[in-house]
């Protein structure tokens, strides 16, 4: 069983003679465990491509399926999207994006806690995640005290807490130096092994990939080898 | 986990100065709302205060508050013959400017016999008027201590005590003198004014052939007639019928008898209506203007968390949490600024020239109107909320 895959997908942005296509029948597959690569220069349709899967902007057409469960088909969206994405889906942003009124913790421990889970074992379950990720001392500071290596970790933190089937990195590595960036690959590769969780990234730094299973490459919104 | 508490306690200063802020817009609202009843409580303070059953005033008038009304204060005696009529007595009332420690203070004078109807209901302090001359009895808001002397024309007054609360529908202190004194101080002619008018009579009755040979010295004092008041206050018995005593009453063709409460009627139609008027609708103004500012300010702060809000539909946040998330910051922010305009008001409501009559009811109305204001205002800001593109979160690129 595929963690996500995707068939024949198509972005289109505006109309008529202003039509844009973003993405040209893109497939893609990733197996539980798996560490994909999406690479690619700037405008390739890499960033369309995570929207597109995570629903976040669903595409124009196509077919998504996330583990069993078809969520786009055709031109319709089948599923909760906000739904999925809390229960299924990790999601990392360059900009780490943290919610800037919530401590580490509590940043993480939201995930849980719209997932249902009470707040003390929210915060159990994150504290134990932030030890192991050497950010306990860390726990209870606003992200705007934090370096950017560690609200990054926080960040990633954020989108494994919850034992997602998929995780969806979009330039996980943009605004870190090369160490701080190898350390968050090696973070989430060894979360996504370890979680048996599918993990896509993408990045334009092939310094990154190293150890990732697969590499999709995209140009003008065609996945062309992998 | 409190989406909302969390924000305002990572900015609490900025929030609570905010909600400070919309404390004293509510603060204004509570204080017009105070004199818009300090008014109506004013105005009535007059009328309420002898406890009379009716009011007899000049036929065709609205009585002394609204219009003026003269009629002669003997009337009393006939009036208390009227069955039904346990007491009468004469008041008038005039507008009067006293000079004291170089100010000049505006009193409402009330004259009234004393011993009779028409007294002040409590003294507050020193003693009602005992001397049937120059004593006067005064409320506090005048600012004028027992034992002061407050010189009126010809006549020096001694302050000898002090009501509470009893003031004209203007605001104006209530001063209590006998009616003796209240008629010299309304009807009696200064000395230049007498010599004016005798020369006058004179010159009109040498232009009379009949009366070219009458002084006009022995006229001149029947004409000065002080004699006069503007009501007569009556108490009814137990028993008695105010509709028929009154009908009695009007039965001599030139007085009118009015209950208290259709005095008080008449003034808040009369005298109070436009003042109250003015500022009910300068209520429902600073109530719009509240709502627009409370709604400006739950919009930009939503405005401020528009990536934040875009992250949290990311990862899954319902719409009922990102609502919910502004709903509460908004309640917050009504109800803290409420409290602060309570606290504000309450602390300072007496030092306002005027009456400002703080009443529970009222409060608890703008408690409503403002979880009420509030509650839109959200939805405001709920809307923006739930149009945020999600995918701002995640930056540009393709």
């Amino acid at each position: 069983m595929t963690a996500i895959a995707a068939e024949g997908v198509m972005k289109v942005f505006g109309q008529g003679d202003s039509q844009v296509v973003a993405l040209k029948e893109a497939n893609i597959s990733v197996e539980p465990g798996e560490l994909v690569a999406l690479m690619g220069p700037s405008g390739s349709g890499k960033t369309t491509l995570v929207r597109a899967l995570s629903l976040i902007d669903p595409p124009t057409r196509g077919h998504i399926a996330v583990g069993d469960d078809v969520v786009f088909e055709g031109e319709r969206v089948l599923t909760d999207d906000r739904r999925m994405r809390r229960e299924r889906m990790g999601i990392i942003f360059q900009a780490y994006n943290l919610i800037p009124f919530l401590t580490a913790a509590e940043n993480v421990a939201l995930v849980l806690t719209l997932n249902g889970v009470s707040k003390r074992e929210a915060m159990k379950r994150t504290n134990k995640l932030l030890s192991r990720l050497d950010l306990a001392p860390r726990a209870d500071t606003y992200p705007a005290t934090l370096s950017g290596g560690e609200q990054q970790r926080v960040a990633v933190a954020r989108a494994v807490v919850n034992d997602p089937a998929v995780i969806l990195a979009d330039e996980p590595t943009g605004a870190l130096d090369t160490e701080r960036g190898k350390a968050v690959m090696d973070l989430l590769r060894q979360l996504g092994r370890e979680q048996h969780t599918a993990v896509i990234v993408v990045t334009h730094d092939e310094r990154m990939i190293e150890g990732f299973d697969r590499v999709y490459h995209m140009t003008d919104g065609r996945i062309t080898n992998h | 986990m409190n989406l909302a508490i969390r924000d305002v306690e990572y900015r609490f200063g900025t929030f609570v100065l905010t909600a400070f802020g919309v404390g004293l817009l509510l603060a204004t609202v509570m204080a017009m709302g105070g004199i818009y009843r300090g008014i109506v409580e004013d105005g009535l303070s007059l009328v309420r205060a002898p406890r009379a059953d009716l009011w007899v005033v000049q036929k065709d008038t609205n009585g002394p508050f609204a219009e003026s009304s003269r009629i002669p204060d003997d009337l009393y005696k006939v009036i208390r013959a009227v069955p039904g009529v346990r007491e009468a007595s004469p008041v008038s009332f005039q507008s009067l400017q006293f000079e004291y420690a170089s100010k000049l203070i505006r009193v409402q004078i009330v004259g009234y016999r004393p011993g009779n109807l028409g007294a002040p209901p409590a003294v507050a302090g020193g003693r009602p008027i005992v001397a049937s001359r120059y004593e006067m009895v005064i409320d506090r808001k005048a600012g004028i201590p027992i034992g002061a002397q407050l010189p009126s024309g010809r006549i020096i007054f001694t302050v000898v005590g002090l009501t509470e609360g009893i003031v004209s529908s203007s605001g104006d202190p209530a001063a209590y003198i006998s009616l003796q004194d209240a008629q010299e101080l309304q009807f009696l002619k200064a000395s230049e004014a007498v010599r004016n008018e005798r020369a006058r009579l004179q010159a009109d009755l040498k232009a009379n052939p009949m009366l070219a040979g009458v002084p006009a010295e022995s006229l001149s004092e029947i004409l000065q007639n002080t004699n006069l008041a503007n009501a007569i206050l009556v108490k009814l018995d137990a028993g008695a019928v105010p509709e028929e005593v009154t009908r009695r009453i009007e039965q001599w063709n030139h007085y009118r008898a009015m209950t208290t409460a259709d005095q008080e009627a008449l003034l808040a139609k009369t005298v109070i209506e436009k003042p109250r008027q003015q500022l009910l609708l300068f209520r429902i103004i600073l109530m719009a203007v509240s709502t627009v500012i409370i709604a400006l300010i739950i919009y930009t702060m939503t405005m401020e968390k528009t990536r934040d809000i875009a992250t949290l539909k990311i990862i899954g946040a319902p719409n009922t949490k990102i609502g919910g998330l502004i709903l509460q910051e908004s309640l917050a922010l009504g109800l803290l600024g409420y409290g602060f305009g309570a606290v504000l008001i309450n602390l300072t409501y007496q030092y306002f020239p005027r009456r400002v009559a703080i009443m529970a009811f009222d409060q608890y109305v703008l408690l409503g109107i403002v979880v009420v204001i509030c509650v839109l205002a959200s939805f405001i800001g709920i809307r923006r909320a739930l149009n945020v593109d999600a995918t701002i979160a995640m930056g540009g690129g393709a």
